[in-house]
């Protein structure tokens, strides 16, 4: 609820390198159904959809040859000053919880759509119609992770489940639940890439290998000046992917 | 006596009003514009928002573009009540009612829409029970929903004071007693609406991942915050000023003196020109300031012709700086074709500025790499929103048919 920045011991954070990201789009499946999105009738409308993990396409704007294309997997930034809780009229969404997860509570949301508006990253999304299963597929639901009614507005949660998960394993083993080895906890988007390009752990732990790869030269944050400290960090050695990361005036350099 | 003799009855003392079938007549056309806003409304909570123009880009559209709109321009009832009662300016006490129910409309519209525009309408409660007290919506949610009750307690006494309801002993000593303690709603409804107020350009300027929107401010309250309790000022008695010329030009009465209606447009005038030095003051530090420090030019916080420059230019220049000067000089005041069209200026300016700061705020694209996207509302939109224009036409006919919102009235007709 505070807009003031708290740090967390645990502060789970995730690192995209986007010279190997392919654009599969493998993460937005594992997502939509590790997160029981429900299918959309018709999803033309890609403004309407639900995509807590959204892979966006940047181009460098130059003719072929020279042209390139990369991919920037989107989920919910975690912001360590997130710009959506503070907003929150009903503190329906939250960063209260050691691993900096920003919360969102789905029956206390009155859906004022007021976080999305505040949202830089387009992280939020609004259920505008009932979620419906075709027939058959609602044995596809998981336990895990709550549906959503209409009306309320849902983002990325780290696959917060899959955290409690870990933790109960690492209980039932006899292990610290608080200090959990790299890789015992990852979301569904990191699990599926096929090429490895995401990597998911404790930025403040030393024995996870995002803790060294946030701090490469080469990695970036998503809209830093902004100001809103995200754990989602990414990496290029493009320099014309790493521009785009952020918006600079024309004498800045990224 | 018949039904049509015994309504005649129900009119305020010595005046006239136009046949009931008329009336009836007029009220069937506004009746067309409420059932096409119910059925609207019933597709809304049948289907949910789905049925709108909205997406997960535009979350806010002409809905809360409406709102902040009305909300603004029903700040007369406040800010009239507050000269009138508090620093009795007593010539108001003439146009007074008016701006009551004007603010009446407007609030009790803009709460009507929100329960549309809100996901979860049977939550809408949860604004009290869980309440941020960080988030300038809920400052919004506690104060609006007050400052209607104070603006249902200051509509009461006129609704007793219908001359057949007026006749019963205890309705004509309530609306007395309720006179006797209006100075003091009207100050709990100044306190309350130049908060709410306030909150709602706040509710834009702490966007700090908005660089349209975001500014910086004194204390915990953004520039937004005073610049919008000043337009909603600068704006309110204009309208005041507008709809007593329309109900006049559509009754064909005259119902207040030029010279009410003229000192009502210079308060507004000089609220414009209090707002244009910080409206110019505030752009200035944002197209020096928050821009370049989010990396951000001035020209990218433009697109095409719908978010184009001309609205700015419209917004700034147009209608501020002209209403300013022609409700402040007061050889032009004086004629009537300058002072009603710089009120229709300035309200019109007050309703891009809400509309640039809900809309455009929200279709820059923060990230370089995504692009500008529109808006445009679809019916099941313009339903709802032209079924509470309809709603505010039949509250203002009735008030003017039966109630005596008009103390000059009867004079001003001999």
């Amino acid at each position: 609820m505070s807009a003031a920045h708290i740090e967390f011991k645990t502060k789970w954070g995730l690192v995209v390198d986007i010279d190997k990201c392919t654009g599969c789009g493998a993460c937005m499946v594992a997502c939509q159904t590790e997160n029981n999105v429900s299918p959309m009738e018709d999803a033309s409308n890609k403004l309407r959809t639900l995509t807590w993990m959204l892979v966006y396409e940047l181009k460098n704007g130059k003719p072929f040859p020279e042209a390139e294309v990369a991919y920037l997997p989107r989920p919910c930034m975690q912001c360590g000053n997130p710009s959506c809780v503070p907003v929150c009229p009903v503190v329906a969404t939250d960063k209260n919880e050691d691993g900096g997860i920003v919360s969102q509570i789905y029956p206390r949301c009155i859906g004022c759509r007021y976080c999305m508006a505040a949202c830089p990253y387009h992280a939020r999304y609004f259920g505008w119609f009932d979620p419906v299963w075709p027939e058959g597929m609602e044995k596809a639901i998981t336990p895990f992770a709550s549906t959503r009614p209409r009306g309320v507005v849902e983002k990325c949660s780290f696959c917060h489940h899959r955290w409690n998960q870990a933790k109960d394993a690492a209980r039932v083993a006899g292990k610290d639940p608080d200090n959990l080895p790299d890789g015992a906890y990852v979301p569904a988007c990191v699990e599926i890439c096929p090429t490895g390009a995401m990597a998911f752990g404790d930025l403040n732990n030393p024995k996870h290998k995002v803790y060294e790869l946030s701090k490469s030269p080469y990695a970036f944050r998503l809209l830093e000046r902004l100001g809103t400290d995200p754990q989602v960090y990414y990496m290029t050695k493009r320099d014309w992917v790493r521009r785009q990361g952020d918006n600079y005036l024309p004498n800045e350099k990224a | 006596m018949s039904f049509i003799e015994a309504e005649k009855t129900w009119y305020p003392e010595g005046v006239t009003r136009c046949g009931l079938g008329k009336f009836l007549g007029w009220l069937a056309i506004l009746g067309a514009f409420l059932a096409f806003g119910a059925v609207a409304a019933f597709f809304i909570f049948f289907f949910g928002i789905g049925v709108t123009g909205m997406d997960n880009y535009f979350g806010f559209g002409l809905w809360i573009t409406f709102d902040l709109a009305v909300i603004a321009l029903g700040a007369g009832a406040f800010f009239t009540g507050l000269l009138r009662y508090i620093i009795r300016i007593d010539e108001l006490k003439d146009i007074i009612n008016l701006a009551v129910i004007i603010g009446f409309i407007c609030y009790s519209g803009a709460m009507l829409i929100l329960t549309m525009d809100i996901g979860q309408p049977l939550r809408a409660w949860f604004g009290y029970w869980h309440p941020n007290v960080h988030s300038m919506l809920t400052e919004v949610i506690f104060c609006i929903t007050c400052y209607l009750m104070v603006l249902i307690i200051e509509f009461v006494p006129l609704v007793l004071e219908q001359k057949q309801l007026n006749k019963i002993p205890f309705l004509h000593h309530l609306a007395h007693n309720f006179h006797v303690v209006m100075p003091l709603f009207a100050g709990i409804g100044a306190f309350l609406s130049t908060f709410h107020q306030g909150s709602l350009g706040g509710m834009y300027g702490v966007l700090f991942g908005r660089p349209y929107a975001f500014r910086e401010g004194f204390f915990i309250w953004p520039w937004t915050f005073f610049l919008f309790v000043l337009s909603a000022i600068a704006s309110g008695p204009c309208m005041t000023v507008l709809v007593c010329a329309l109900v006049e030009k559509a009754t064909g009465r005259k119902l207040t003196t030029y010279r009410v209606k003229s000192l009502m447009a210079k308060i507004g005038g000089t609220m414009l020109l209090i707002y244009m030095v910080m409206k110019y003051l505030d752009t200035w530090a944002w197209i020096t300031g928050v821009l370049p420090k989010a990396g951000l030019t001035f020209d990218q916080m433009f697109y095409g012709l719908i978010y184009g420059k001309w609205l700015m230019f419209i917004e700034q220049v147009v209608c501020i700086l002209i209403p300013v000067i022609f409700l402040l000089v007061p050889a032009l005041r004086r004629r009537p074709a300058f002072m009603y069209w710089a009120c229709i200026l300035n309200c019109l300016g007050i309703v891009i500025n809400r509309y640039v700061f809900t809309v455009q705020t929200i279709a820059f694209p923060v990230m370089p790499f995504d692009t500008w996207m529109t808006y445009a509302p679809n019916w099941a939109e313009w339903g709802p929103t032209l079924m509470i224009l309809a709603y505010g036409g039949v509250v203002m006919s009735l008030a003017y048919r039966y109630l005596p919102v008009f103390p000059q009235e009867v004079r001003l007709n001999k």
